[in-house]
């Protein structure tokens, strides 16, 4: 960990304007994630903005029936909440599948969204990373494989994106509301916040130095039946393998969005249009393109197999 | 004490208080946190300084260059010591590990550096500044590449054993065999993620030196950390009273022992020293991955006529092979038999001890053979291991099993767990979800004799303490040596006072090999008997006649307080157990049978242990409560080995890549349903005066072999390449609507 400043933001603008103002100035909230990077000094901050404290904790309804969930809301918090479980339960699931009690009980809504990825190379410190190093070179390319993204990757990294709540709130159609060092707000769709690596992997989302992620919002529910299904090596505790996001209507339409396979959580509108036609046709065309190497092929079957079970499970 | 013929009756065989449930009497202090370790030793070591190991980052080749100007300019540092600047200390006692000094680099995170700061913090910052410049050679490290160069390896435990162990003519009799198997099945590299790194605190005084370390054998670590430093063992004190498991790693002593002395001398202040847990599984020793050919040959009402095995690893070279063909010399009988080992030289961390080295994974294949072999006989797996018992050494046939109650073991867990309920049709069992099948294997492991000392002082106040260098690793020493002297000496177990783990005390034989209670209680007996005799001797008895009991010395008759005996002052004695040749008169070994179920999710392969018994025959169970403890813990490191746990070779770099508890996946509570176990109740009059043997890794022996076991009868699926991940059932799952 490298020496570095620490102060309590005052207020959201003072946050903002801090953090864009001061060379190597990052917020801090749960610290789940930021902290771990700094101790290996992957992440190295000068000055830290502690915002745990802001007023952006809360979980409120919104007039079109949609639901508004504060940047700082823990992921515990979430879960636990009454209208998530009720009208929104693939992402009540999605978060209970991952990390563990302590973890959940620490780590906020924004927080989680921007967590880093966890393939062993970004780790390996001394090993070239295009993340940490831009420009250096992938050392996953042709290394331990297994964990890492099938589709959507490029020739410069095949880091996955490990997240399991971004999966279900990508199949939500969430969205996420931020505060700029201007003043202005602006709302990006949770399909735009997490990008693809290109020649530019350290690029990880749009948002500009000091931009505040604020909260997230969900628009109305979406009734229909709620799965989310990650499967992995233990029964707790461990990133995806492939997860599974599904929401479905009984008239066999519905949603999909695939976690453990890509730089972001997969969804692919014109694949999910194929549900009614089974999990073949939708892993099929979601999966058009992959580039998988030998040890992490398997992921594609194992997600259409992941996708049946949830079907059979929908539709019992 | 000598123990050189079977014990009769002695006053343990009362059973007043070994033998039964009691709590751990160090119990109160863990759970509160209080029980002192090493790395936390601050009362004893004032003001300390903090030292951060850096690890190589090649796998062969040479340090060509350390800057250090800017880390020593760093805030907070003391001192920068690094390898270049050091002579190569000598490897320790059972190993070849490069633990400092020179420029040589044998494996990768070998240790290159030490940064000691006055914070944590300083220190592990600080080593970020290093600039380190290597000259690199190729690595080998891919075991089956290495194949075509590896050389016969003879067994380093069991040295009396031929390299090449030919028994009749396995292959004639392979080839006459009306059903055979040859089958490949491979073992990965295991590491021991003990929940207590390696960690020292050191301190020198006068030339002297203390260190508070984390060490299953004081006095192996004594020994070799002394000859690394070159100074006498008697100026080198070591204490280890609380060990948080060490699983083998603790046996030999790591850089971090050798670091701290060198930065406590360094900085002239105690120092101390952890070694990072990423840094733990290349820096230091691993389970040595295996490839092992093993071939059957049966009659057809299931005899077996024939095995071969051979197996195949790779080490440091000077490093050993693991032993995995151990448990198939002795577990089954067969006229007819081939056992040998090759070794080939890899650049990885050192190959060592770990857990029932060379049976747990010997039994992770031979186990799954067995399975095989019983199908394409048409047999129960369970008859046909019963089928093959032998009461005598294969190699020997007059040299019988002290004690072998195997196919009791087999036979109760059979019953136990219902097993006659078994499909033995595979995949046939199950719902439109879930694959469900049962697994069995056998367990084997030798039960090793060692010296053990022991100190015992008898108080006015009745208090009886005992001192010795025995060590606890969680596994229940404090209680059972507190036991056997309240046994021995007629006292509530309340008034008795154990101290461990210092080398100022009598050496014991220490914690490893499932050799630790047998021998450390049976040393303790021994000085216990020399108390007796004392006692009677200030009482007017004949020792050989008193009984103790409830705090009185009675003779016939006659009946004393113990507390007489001490009327005059304290009475101390202190004594060692020694072994004659019992143990090669007699085969003394423990047994166990495992049972699994397993459940297998038809659509993605995941798999689910839903209930596992184990059935132990360990001769005389010293605490219930305890030894279940140290068996549902070795079956739940079976389970991992079964199903996740693997360290993983970046092959072009020549380390383990998930070096971490992240990457390195052990079972969670969600994995690990109830476990039972039963003890077989066979005090084994061979082993010691307390006819007792090792509990501490019977438990994992075949463990893993049961889980897949079961996992092929739920899926039809045999996987003979550990660990049983889910990607390698996918293809063979059945079609899903």
């Amino acid at each position: 960990m490298q020496p570095f400043t620490y102060e309590r933001a005052a207020s959201i603008e003072a946050a903002v304007a801090t953090v864009a103002s001061r060379p190597g100035a990052r917020f801090i909230a749960g610290g789940t994630n930021l902290l771990d990077l700094m101790k290996v000094q992957i992440e190295t901050p000068a000055h830290l903005v502690d915002i745990r404290h802001l007023p952006l904790r809360a979980i409120e309804d919104l007039p079109d029936g949609g639901l508004r969930l504060g940047a700082l809301a823990t992921n515990t918090e979430v879960a636990a909440h009454l209208r998530v479980k009720r009208d929104y339960g693939i992402l009540a699931r999605a978060i209970m599948a991952g990390a563990t009690g302590q973890l959940r009980n620490k780590a906020t809504t924004a927080g989680n969204l921007l967590q880093r990825n966890r393939c062993p190379y970004f780790y390996e410190t001394n090993l070239p990373c295009n993340k940490r190093r831009p420009g250096s070179g992938c050392s996953a390319l042709g290394g331990v494989t297994r964990s890492l993204a099938v589709v959507g990757t490029s020739s410069h990294c095949i880091a996955s994106n490990p997240g399991d709540m971004a999966v279900a709130l990508r199949v939500l159609d969430a969205a996420v509301e931020t505060m700029r060092p201007d003043g202005s707000r602006r709302r990006i769709p949770i399909g735009d916040f997490h990008r693809l690596p290109g020649d530019r992997p350290e690029i990880e989302h749009p948002l500009e130095p000091g931009e505040l992620v604020t909260a997230v919002t969900l628009p109305r529910p979406l009734g229909g039946t709620h799965h989310y299904h990650k499967v992995r090596d233990r029964a707790s505790y461990a990133f995806a393998i492939v997860s599974i996001a599904v929401v479905l209507q009984e008239d066999g339409t519905g949603r999909v969005a695939f976690g453990g396979v890509a730089p972001r959580p997969w969804r692919v509108e014109e694949a999910e249009a194929l549900l009614p036609d089974g999990a073949a046709a939708v892993v099929g065309t979601a999966f058009q393109g992959a580039t998988p190497t030998p040890e992490n092929a398997f992921k594609i079957p194992l997600a259409e197999r992941t996708l049946k079970l949830v079907l059979s499970e929908g539709r019992a | 004490m000598r123990f050189d013929t079977p014990a009769g009756q002695n006053p343990i065989d009362g059973q007043a208080i070994v033998g039964r449930p009691h709590r751990r009497v160090d119990g109160a202090l863990k759970v509160t946190g209080t029980a002192p370790y090493a790395y936390e030793r601050h009362d004893a070591a004032i003001d300390p300084t903090y030292g951060w190991i850096v690890g190589a980052t090649i796998a062969r080749g040479r340090v060509t260059r350390i800057d250090a100007a800017a880390a020593r300019a760093a805030p907070g540092v003391l001192a920068v010591l690094t390898t270049l600047e050091h002579d190569p200390a000598p490897p320790g006692f059972r190993t070849t590990l490069h633990l400092f000094g020179g420029a040589e680099v044998r494996h990768y995170h070998q240790s290159v550096a030490l940064v000691v700061a006055e914070t944590f913090e300083e220190a592990r910052s600080a080593a970020h500044l290093l600039r380190i410049d290597y000259e690199s050679e190729p690595v080998r490290c891919d075991l089956a590449a290495e194949a075509p160069r590896a050389e016969p390896a003879a067994d380093r435990d069991s040295p009396d054993y031929p390299v090449v162990d030919r028994i009749g003519d396995a292959e004639a009799a392979l080839a006459a065999a009306p059903v055979t198997l040859d089958e490949t099945y491979t073992t990965p590299d295991q590491t021991h993620a003990m929940m207590e790194p390696h960690a020292t605190t050191a301190a020198w005084r006068d030339g002297k030196l203390t260190i508070w370390t984390s060490a299953q054998v004081v006095s192996w670590h004594r020994n070799s950390l002394a000859q690394s430093l070159g100074i006498a063992k008697e100026d080198l004190r070591l204490n280890a009273p609380f060990i948080g498991g060490g699983f083998g790693s603790k046996l030999i002593m790591r850089s971090d022992a050798l670091l701290a002395a060198l930065g406590a001398r360094a900085v002239g202040r105690p120092c101390k020293v952890a070694l990072q847990r990423p840094l733990i599984a290349n820096n230091g020793t691993r389970r040595a991955g295996t490839i092992q050919r093993i071939r059957l040959g049966a009659t057809r009402d299931g005899r077996l006529a024939a095995v071969s095995h051979h197996s195949l690893n790779g080490n440091l070279a000077g490093a050993f092979a693991e032993a995995a063909i151990a448990p198939t010399r002795l577990l089954y009988g067969a006229s007819n038999r081939d056992l040998s080992m090759t070794l080939a030289t890899l650049d990885l961390a050192e190959g060592n001890d770990m857990r029932a080295p060379g049976e747990a994974p010997g039994l992770m294949a031979l186990e799954i053979a067995m399975d095989e072999m019983a199908e394409r006989l048409g047999l129960d797996p369970v008859a046909f291991r019963i089928w093959n018992d032998t009461q005598v050494d294969p190699r020997k046939p007059q040299r019988r099993f002290s004690e072998r109650h195997l196919v009791e073991c087999l036979e109760v867990g059979a019953e136990r767990f219902g097993w006659a309920r078994r499909n033995p049709v595979p995949a046939s069992v199950g719902d439109d979800r879930w694959l469900v099948g049962m697994g069995m294997a056998a367990g084997f492991r030798q039960n090793l004799l060692m010296p053990s000392g022991a100190r015992v002082r008898l108080e006015q106040d009745g208090r009886l303490s005992i001192e010795t260098d025995m060590t606890d690793i969680g596994t229940g020493s404090y209680t059972i040596l507190a036991q056997t002297a309240a046994e021995m000496m007629g006292l509530p177990i309340e008034a008795v006072t154990v101290r461990l783990g210092d080398s100022d005390y009598p050496e014991a034989a220490g914690s490893g090999g499932q050799f630790g209670a047998n021998n450390a209680t049976s040393g303790l007996y021994a000085a216990c008997t020399a108390l007796r005799t004392s006692v009677a001797a200030r009482l007017g008895f004949n020792a050989e006649d008193a009984a103790f009991a409830d705090g009185m010395v009675t003779v016939g008759s006659r009946s004393l307080p113990l507390l007489d005996a001490v009327k005059a002052g304290p009475l101390t004695a202190e004594d060692r157990i020694t072994y004659g040749d019992l143990d090669k008169e007699f085969v003394q070994a423990t047994f166990g049978a495992q049972f699994a179920e397993v459940a297998v999710n038809r659509f993605t392969g995941e798999m689910r242990l839903r209930r596992m018994l184990a059935v132990i025959d360990a001769g005389r169970v010293l605490n219930p409560l305890t030894a279940r403890s140290q068996v549902i813990g070795a079956m739940t490191m079976g389970v991992g080995s079964a199903l996740m746990e693997a360290l993983v070779v970046d092959t072009r770099h020549g380390f383990f890549i998930n070096h971490d508890l992240g990457g390195y996946e052990v079972p969670v509570h969600a994995d690990i349903p109830h476990l039972d176990v039963v003890f077989l109740d066979h005090p084994d009059p061979v082993s010691s005066p307390m006819k007792a043997k090792g509990i501490g890794e019977i438990g994992l022996c075949g463990a893993a072999a049961a889980v897949a076991n079961a996992v092929y009868n739920a899926t039809g699926i045999r996987v003979r390449d550990y660990p049983v991940t889910l990607d390698k059932l996918l293809d063979g799952l059945p079609r899903t609507a």
